[in-house]
């Protein structure tokens, strides 16, 4: 079934929406795409398939932002970061439940999901990462 | 002479940087432009220039799209053909390089290049929100991802990787600011130390107020020709001998590396080639510190030192105004200011002044050849270009 859902940013955030963190992988040359595309940037096939993506990953880099845009200050000081997944992937996103002073590049994080859906475009949810 | 000359700068002008209440883009387009038609006096602006390009960031900070013919209009060069390139802060460093591309399609001789930005009108929400917008929206902003962030990201892993330390990234600051104690146009004229950079304000850790570039008003421009008919314009031209542009992928988090940037080097690389020069040649550069751990990735991409040794670099010394390679003249990104759309040229119009010997208190000794390196976004743009004294 999940074959016939486009491979678009849109898709890629209805999943997010039900708590699966899922990408592309291309049937051709096995790059896995994130967030997905209707096209292969490596090899330009678009014979693609869905795949769930680890939700475990290891702590690339981080930043503590302080400085915002507006829809974003009232969570700042906020923990941003870099994580690898298990099969190479790599997402950028918001670092949870942990003290700033206590992360730490290489530290173990799992990908989890804030489900309210805004009322204005884009109406996406959110994943966000924190300790296992 | 190494290089082939592939154009000629004839003519250069700057606004002064700053917050130039009273005045919105345009107006100061136009004291950027009536610069560069006074230096240059042989030059009858709206015969001679065939075109205008305009490098400009975002329409959202004065509400106007449609730029180009506006610039063209205030700079009396109607109807002069004008177009706006917009590669985020790499805007202007693109309208030389197309501008360049004009020359040597044989179509223009004479081409107008510039850029501007008007941004101190916006409060900090807004000017973070437009400027974050050269970045990824989908998974980097819409995740909370800011433009100092990203930079901010790359220091934590040029610092876990290299050891790189946050007083060698100050001191690409103290550099900057004495710099711009000797120029008069810059945005802020005034030393700053390491404590002061290590006691300023957190913006996105480990980066602090003094450690980002400033959010200025500003314009640039600069006058190229065939390199055939430059001295009909000027007894002293500065040649561009080399070109490269850099482009990856948007997302800082999609790159191969989190503590290099791909962009510069193919763009260095580039440029390097078609000038037949190696980084040890460059007696002078303009790099793009919008923050300062971007000069020292900057020193490492651009073949100034190896990878990892650019916090070395500036602790040595080698990038001040009396070293060997001096650095950001100007003051830089940092206290010459960030008028993104401006930055390009502005930094070509240091590299003018330094190689026709008109850097006055900050002018550099012997200095024949000079490198501009100019970022867009997080790096998923860069320009190179190099100069040389005519």
């Amino acid at each position: 079934m999940s074959e016939t859902r486009q491979f678009t940013i849109e898709q890629f955030y209805k999943f997010i929406g039900e708590r699966k963190l899922m990408g592309a992988k291309c049937s051709k040359c096995g790059k896995i795409l994130v967030p997905p595309r209707p096209i292969c940037p490596e090899c330009l096939s678009d014979s693609l398939s869905w795949i769930e993506l680890e939700n475990r990953g290891k702590l690339l880099t981080y930043t503590i932002i302080y400085v915002a845009p507006e829809k974003f200050q009232s969570a700042a000081p906020y923990a941003f970061g870099i994580i690898e997944l298990g099969n190479g992937v790599r997402l950028p996103g918001m670092i949870q439940g942990v003290k700033h002073e206590d992360i730490r590049v290489g530290m173990e994080l799992k990908v989890d999901f804030d489900t309210n859906i805004p009322s204005t475009w884009p109406k996406w949810p959110r994943y966000f990462f924190r300790p296992p | 002479m190494k290089g082939k000359p592939l154009a000629a700068v004839v003519s250069a002008g700057l606004s002064k940087f700053g917050k130039r209440d009273e005045f919105s883009g345009r107006e100061i387009f136009a004291e950027a432009a009536k610069e560069a038609f006074e230096r240059c006096p042989n030059l009858e602006p709206k015969k001679d220039i065939r075109a205008l390009i305009v490098g400009n960031m975002s329409e959202s900070f004065e509400h106007q799209c449609h730029l180009a013919p506006i610039m063209s209009d205030w700079a009396g060069l109607l109807p002069t053909p004008s177009l706006r390139v917009e590669a985020a802060c790499a805007s202007s460093g693109a309208a030389i390089r197309y501008g360049l591309f004009m020359i040597l399609s044989g179509v223009c001789d004479v081409v107008m290049v510039g850029g501007f930005e008007k941004m101190t009108h916006r409060t900090t929400f807004e000017a973070t929100e437009y400027l974050a917008m050269a970045s990824d929206f989908p998974l980097e902003q819409w995740n909370g991802a800011t433009f100092p962030g990203l930079f901010a990201l790359m220091a934590t892993a040029h610092m876990h990787e290299y050891g790189t330390r946050e007083e060698q990234m100050a001191l690409v600051a103290v550099k900057n600011h004495h710099n711009a104690t000797l120029n008069p146009k810059a945005h802020m004229q005034r030393e700053v130390t390491v404590d002061q950079v290590l006691g300023s304000r957190i913006i996105a850790k480990p980066l602090k107020l003094f450690d980002c570039s400033l959010i200025s008003d500003g314009a640039s421009c600069a006058i190229l020709t065939k390199p055939e008919i430059a001295r009909k314009y000027t007894d002293t031209p500065v040649y561009i001998i080399g070109s490269g542009h850099g482009t990856d992928a948007i997302g800082l988090y999609e790159r191969d590396s989190l503590t290099s940037l791909k962009s510069t080097r193919i763009a260095a690389k580039e440029a390097y080639e078609m000038a037949g020069l190696s980084p040890k040649d460059i007696d002078v550069a303009e790099v793009h510190d919008c923050f300062t751990i971007a000069e020292i990735i900057a020193y490492e991409d651009l073949g100034f030192c190896n990878p990892g040794e650019g916090g070395k670099f500036i602790e040595e010394g080698i990038s001040t105004l009396d070293g060997e390679l001096p650095v950001n003249t100007s003051g830089g990104l940092k206290a010459k200011g960030h008028p993104v759309g401006a930055t390009g040229v502005a930094q070509l119009y240091e590299i003018f002044l330094q190689l026709t010997g008109q850097a006055d208190e900050r002018q550099v000794e012997n200095c024949n050849i000079g490198l501009t390196q100019n970022l867009g976004g997080s790096g998923a743009t860069c320009i190179v270009h190099i100069y040389q004294r005519g």
